[in-house]
């Protein structure tokens, strides 16, 4: 299932962000401007600090909300099935079990369990979880709630996933476990993803892209490239490829931080 | 290896202070249920020793022993009467489950329909029900109607209540997910509020149950047997006219005990529904 990369200048785009502008209650404006093309297989971070609109963008891409100004196009069009998401919270159903909170994107367009059973279960072996399909959530650790809720979103093979500061709010050593088989899973089956965070050193490990934002007006100010190949695995966190890349996301950062003070 | 058959062989050493906490935890247990009877023997005792010593006229307050002697007397009186309150109670909680259900869904599908009518399913909740029974005798050619409206408008609110407050608390990212995923109307339904809604639900009935027998013997007080035929709250009233302090004992115990089997039918239903996944019906290891 794994897919080459192309270099990134050589990626089809899967959709454009044009001069997206979003104001609320008349007069904040959340996000000014944004100009953004995610590409067929990027891993884009969006690092900032908080009030920079990079959740407002998320929601945006997701069709939650709409811009104020300009538009979001899909490459040929959006079909129900080309979005998955994950949000800070792991956001699954308590009252139902983890393959039944898996089965929800396909349940939702009318698809029996029966019809989509491999499915669940492959997603659900992608993150491990497979034994655990008949339990519910509160018998899971919040890092194998975030693992049901990455399964869930990725198990209709969207073309992207879009993912709200997920492990934020996992312990160190849970996240770092996390990152390294998100990586693992994007090469299994190849998809793009755009992630928020406001951590320098998860944006850096994770992306190929890392979009810096600023707060008040929220916009984006920068673009990085890391360019490392994947896989990427745990030598590249302790490398100093690694801190080089993070020094110099950091300065941006620093950057934005001071061009919003 | 080593360490792992050591284990296995040896029992698991338990200090001094973890076997008193199981010894105590023990002895709640058992007088969870012991204390609770202890008191009601006493009680009866108590009961029993203040009529005879204090020679207290059975017309004034009978003993335990004639009450229970004019439950089994009268048995052939007390248990249709008792099958009469009951099914008023059931076919008021019936239809204020259906009745406060199908309002809290119309009221969260529709915002029109919540702003013209909630105000008025609060003031018949607040208008006390004696003062409306009358009433409902006089405008309603069936009498057991005009009862079962009565314990109905009492028991109905709680359970539209907590119903509608439920529907309305399904998490906001999974309502967000529902919507990504381009979910109907229904659906949102089915598989988002109406599963979050349900403790709420829950917790409506409990109360509901209790305020349904109330409801019913207040219709039967108010309305009296003409309509209702003999429930237990009119056998009562007709006991208390003939100074038949056995049977009106009797009858009151009766009564007190199906809100008890009430109360109890409805915590099992609660527990059943969500003793997998809701916090309130789980037991915490400690």
């Amino acid at each position: 299932m794994s897919k080459a990369r192309l270099p990134l200048d050589e990626r089809p785009t899967v959709l454009t962000m044009n001069h997206v502008e979003k104001t609320f209650a008349g007069n904040v404006v959340a996000l000014k401007d944004m100009h953004l093309q995610v590409n067929d297989g990027d891993f884009i971070s969006l690092l900032g600090p908080s009030g920079c609109g990079k959740s407002t963008a998320l929601r945006l891409i997701a069709g939650l909300i709409h811009p104020t100004s300009g538009n979001i196009r899909w490459t040929g069009g959006q079909n129900a099935d080309d979005l998955g998401i994950v949000f800070q919270e792991p956001t699954l159903m308590p009252w139902a079990t983890v393959a039944q909170n898996v089965w929800l994107p396909f349940r939702l367009r009318g698809q029996g369990y029966g019809a989509v059973k491999d499915e669940i279960l492959e997603a659900l072996r992608l993150v491990g979880l497979e034994k655990f399909q008949n339990s519910y959530p509160r018998e899971l650790s919040g890092g194998m709630k975030m693992r049901v809720s990455i399964a869930r979103a990725m198990v209709t093979k969207p073309r992207l996933i879009l993912m709200d500061e997920p492990f934020a709010a996992l312990d160190e050593i849970t996240r770092f476990k996390l990152n390294n088989d998100l990586l693992e899973l994007k090469e299994k089956i190849g998809c793009t993803v755009v992630f928020v965070t406001h951590s320098v050193f998860e944006s850096v490990f994770l992306s190929d892209r890392i979009i810096v934002m600023a707060a008040r007006p929220g916009r984006v100010i920068r673009e990085l490239h890391v360019d490392v190949a994947y896989p990427r695995h745990e030598e590249f966190r302790t490398s100093t490829e690694y801190a080089a890349y993070t020094r110099q996301a950091s300065d941006a950062l620093q950057d934005a931080m001071g061009v919003a003070a | 290896m080593s360490i792992a058959e050591t284990a296995a062989s040896s029992p698991p050493v338990v200090d001094q202070e973890e076997a008193l906490r199981a010894r105590r935890d023990r002895i709640n247990r058992v007088a969870k249920w012991t204390l609770p009877s202890l008191v009601l023997v006493l009680s009866i005792l108590a009961w029993h020793l203040y009529v005879t010593l204090g020679e207290v006229p059975h017309y004034i307050l009978p003993g335990p022993a004639r009450v229970a002697q004019a439950i089994v007397d009268d048995w052939g009186l007390l248990w249709p009467a008792m099958i009469m309150t009951g099914r008023l109670t059931l076919l008021a909680l019936l239809m204020a489950v259906v009745g406060g259900v199908a309002l809290a869904v119309a009221f969260t599908q529709s915002k029109w329909a919540e702003m013209s009518f909630f105000p008025y399913a609060v003031i018949l909740q607040v208008t006390p029900v004696i003062a409306i029974a009358p009433l409902l005798q006089i405008y309603v050619d069936s009498a057991f109607t005009a009862a079962l409206l009565c314990a109905w408008i009492v028991a109905f609110f709680p359970i539209l209540s907590n119903t509608t407050i439920g529907l309305k608390s399904a998490d906001h990212n999974l309502s967000d997910l529902f919507t990504i995923y381009g979910a109907t109307r229904w659906q949102r339904l089915r598989y988002l509020a109406a599963p979050s809604a349900l403790p709420f639900f829950l917790g409506g009935l409990k109360i509901a149950g209790g305020l349904a027998l109330i409801g019913a013997v207040v219709a039967e007080f108010v309305i009296g047997r003409a309509g209702t035929g003999l429930g237990l709250a009119s056998t009562l009233l007709e006991a208390s006219y003939r100074f038949n302090f056995g049977r009106l004992y009797g009858a009151l115990i009766l009564i007190s005990l199906m809100g008890v089997v009430i109360f109890a039918a409805m915590s099992l239903i609660s527990h059943l529904a969500l003793r997998k996944w809701h916090e309130s019906a789980l037991k915490r290891e400690r």
